[in-house]
């Protein structure tokens, strides 16, 4: 049957299955709109309407990582798709598998500066995984079906596909098939790990005394938790997260020491820095992780498992390369564990494990709640206890996002949303609406502050439009308080422009949008307030927590230091 | 590792891709937003007109080059990617220079030094010769240096095109 542009669209949503999109309509997208109208009407898909395109691509990305989905976004060409650049950019760093549509101007007027036209395709260039300028409607659903398996395959990543409005429209009509596989001479990534790199793999940690395994989002991603947990079981190795691969491993296992990096706990970094083999599963050594590259883990042998090659022996050189999917080489490296039917010597490890309860001792992420103002340490901690470890918590960017990271502790996988690599602020309140929506009858939190909820506070409104009873959790301190720590201990405390003047009465906004917003100053309302909160199932409430204003997150490896000089409290 | 012990050696790559809109500048873009240097570039479709071949020219230290590698593999419109440094490949490239003589004893100075170079002037105005010089990038370099007494107008050249030797071909 021969169908329109916007009707093959529809078509190949629906051959993807996808139920949810998030957007923003405008001049050039209104023809897939229209068709989009009709599609909800008969039930066949779920617009989201945000209020800003960073908020429909945030939402698509918390869609995403929420689940084992792609996010799919669409936006209108020109402004809507330069507003929707920080969510592509974002999602290119974390590696998220999204497919965005944006509207394009007509193809006669390509290049003559017509109205609302950008040159999308080369502005995303550099920060998405692909992207497509679809020219004729005979290659729609081909590039469509390229899209979505580019996005969702190999290292995920963000997919781009610019449609010309005169595609859409309902004078050219094409023949719809989507049953052919997708053709890629030049994609193909690779899956199973090498045999001879797991054999020699084995040797190594058959034979380290001071082993230790360091997991990211990469595990997440391949949906691997549980066979890392077999295997870190299976060797009773000390294993360290990065903030992308929290839950990954069970934060509340014995053989779990935390996060590593700028502030991770001391056991994790002081373990990754004397050991001597690091096995580095899904991570990238990314320098919030590394601390001073010259002083990395100077006796450490390093296994390296990753799907993307180019993330291999690029910051760090290591000595067994695994290019695969983290899954698939953790399996055969479990196989070839078993049998081979070797261990390693536990003598060593032993002492090992007594080294790191040394370290363990210190309780590096130890608070006082003898404040005057609310402890924010101590709102995320009980938040953990009440939501009996088992919400989803998205953050922003900031201390309350280490905070979050450090003091809620995560015992799956797809629980921690957050802004990684890109580090944006404003992605938490969109991010937990995508999460809501992908886990309707779930507990989602937004921990976020006073600066980061400023950035994206318009999607309160998709909030109220479409019940979604997120648990906002700010930590006020009136400050950019990350910016105003940096100022702190290296800027002489200068506080430039990071003290926030003029916040708004957040409990009244919340209210205007038709929320419930509460207003807490004590430590000794916080469980109440919580609870409180979590007991209204099906309404947003937005909690300001008036936290002490100059609170610092700790512990913290400073610029320049190697992950064996950390300041403690 | 200091910077300065890194040794940085020139390697010629050869990239197999979609002749699609866009390939170009991805490859270009990927060069610019990494840090890498370009020292040549070339492009054209090959016989499969579906495919172009690139030469591209840089330099860098054996672990930038492995990163580059990899990176440009990573594309998606790239299809094959081989560092033709590794077995003494043939390198070209072509020149066209115009030269100026100032008088006629001039004139027969830059003739004898085009039958030394093997070079060919392909056009000739009141003593104004534009030269076609094709070798490697050191014998056009040489060629300029030995005209550089005469007054040199112009200097078009095309970046290395390379191939490997022997059987070996880069094909899908
Ligand atoms: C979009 C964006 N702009 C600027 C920054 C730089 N930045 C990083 S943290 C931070 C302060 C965040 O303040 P707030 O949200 O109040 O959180 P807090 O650190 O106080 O917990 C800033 C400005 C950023 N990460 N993202």
């Amino acid at each position: 049957m021969e169908l329109t542009g916007a009707e093959i669209f529809i078509e190949c949503l629906r051959a993807e299955r996808v139920e949810t999109i998030f957007g923003y309509p405008g001049g050039a997208v209104l023809f897939l709109y229209d068709a989009l109208e009709k599609a909800e009407k008969e039930g066949k898909i779920k617009h989201i309407l945000a209020r800003h395109e960073q908020g429909a691509l945030h939402a698509a990305e918390g869609y995403a990582k929420s689940t084992d989905k792609p996010g799919v976004a669409i936006v209108t060409s020109g402004p809507g798709a330069t507003n929707a650049v920080t969510g592509i950019a974002d999602a290119y760093m974390d590696s998220v598998p999204l497919v965005v549509f944006t509207g394009q101007v007509h193809r006669h007027l390509i290049g003559n500066d017509a109205f609302q036209e950008v040159d999308i395709v080369g502005i995303t260039r550099p920060c998405v995984k692909h992207n497509f300028l679809v020219t004729d409607i005979k290659d729609l659903a081909d590039t469509i079906k390229k899209a979505f398996y580019i996005a969702t395959t190999g290292r995920p990543g963000p997919v781009l596909v610019d449609i010309p409005k005169d595609i859409t429209d309902n004078e050219s009509r094409c023949e719809f098939n989507y049953d052919a596989p997708p053709k890629m001479r030049s994609y193909n990534p690779t899956l199973k790990g090498n045999t001879r790199q797991i054999r020699r793999a084995i040797d190594f940690l058959l034979e380290a005394k001071q082993p230790i395994i360091y997991t990211g989002g990469g595990v997440i991603m391949s949906g691997a938790s549980s066979q890392l947990k077999d295997f870190t079981q299976m060797l009773n190795f000390p294993i360290t997260n990065t903030l992308m691969g929290l839950g990954a491993y069970p934060a509340t296992d014995k053989q779990f020491v935390g996060m590593l990096g700028m502030h991770g706990t001391y056991e994790a970094n002081m373990a990754m820095h004397h050991s001597d083999l690091i096995i580095a599963i899904g991570a990238r050594f990314d320098d919030r992780v590394t601390g001073n590259i010259e002083k990395f883990c100077p006796d450490a042998k390093i296994i390296h498992i990753d799907i993307d090659p180019a993330s291999i022996s690029k910051n760090i050189m290591v000595n067994v390369p695994i290019v695969g999917d983290v899954k698939q080489v953790l399996l055969a490296l479990i196989k070839e564990l078993k049998i081979r039917g070797d261990q390693p010597d536990q003598e060593n490890l032993g002492h090992w494990w007594k080294q790191i309860s040394e370290w363990q001792a210190k309780d590096c992420l130890k608070f006082d709640t003898n404040t005057q103002r609310v402890k924010a340490q101590y709102v995320v901690q009980k938040y953990w206890e009440l939501s009996e470890g088992d919400a989803y918590v998205c953050s922003d960017v900031g201390q309350h996002q280490m905070w979050a990271a450090q003091y809620y502790k995560f015992d799956q996988p797809n629980r921690w949303i957050n802004s990684g690599g890109l580090g944006t602020m404003g992605f938490g309140l969109p991010a937990a609406m995508g999460v809501q929506l992908a886990h309707p009858d779930a507990e989602v939190a937004c921990i976020t502050g006073d600066g980061s909820i400023q950035m994206c506070i318009q999607e309160l409104g998709t909030c109220s439009q479409y019940k979604l009873p997120i648990k906002i959790i700010s930590l006020n301190n009136g400050y950019l308080g990350m910016v105003r720590q940096w100022q702190e201990f290296f800027y002489q405390k200068n506080y430039a422009m990071s003290y926030n003047e003029a916040l708004p009465d957040f409990v009244k906004l919340a209210e205007a949008y038709g929320h419930v917003g509460l207003r807490i100053e004590k430590n000794e309302d916080v469980e109440g307030a919580l609870k409180e909160a979590l007991a209204l199932k099906d309404r947003l409430v937005f909690m300001d927590f008036v936290t002490e204003q100059e609170g610092n997150v700790y512990p913290m490896i400073p610029a320049g230091a190697g992950l064996n000089e950390m300041i403690l409290v | 590792m200091g910077m300065s012990m890194i040794k940085e050696e020139r390697h010629v790559i050869s990239i197999l891709m979609e002749n699609e809109a866009g390939a170009l500048s991805r490859v270009a873009g990927l060069f610019s937003a990494r840090g890498y240097n370009i020292e040549s570039l070339t492009v054209a479709p090959t016989e499969d007109k579906s495919l172009s071949r690139m030469t591209l020219v840089t330099c860098g230290s054996n672990d930038i080059v492995e990163q580059i590698l990899k990176q440009l593999n990573k594309l998606i419109d790239v299809v094959k990617v081989y560092d033709l440094s590794e077995d003494n490949p043939i390198e070209r490239e072509m020149m066209f220079i115009k030269v100026s003589a100032n008088n006629m004893a001039a004139c027969g100075a830059i003739k004898r030094l085009v039958d030394i170079f093997r070079a060919r002037i392909i056009d000739v105005k009141s003593r104004t010769f534009t030269i076609e010089v094709t070798g490697d990038r050191n014998k056009l370099n040489a060629f300029i240096a030995a005209v550089e007494d005469h007054n040199i107008l112009e200097v078009v050249r095309s970046g290395c095109m390379g191939i490997s030797r022997g059987n070996s071909a880069l094909k899908i």
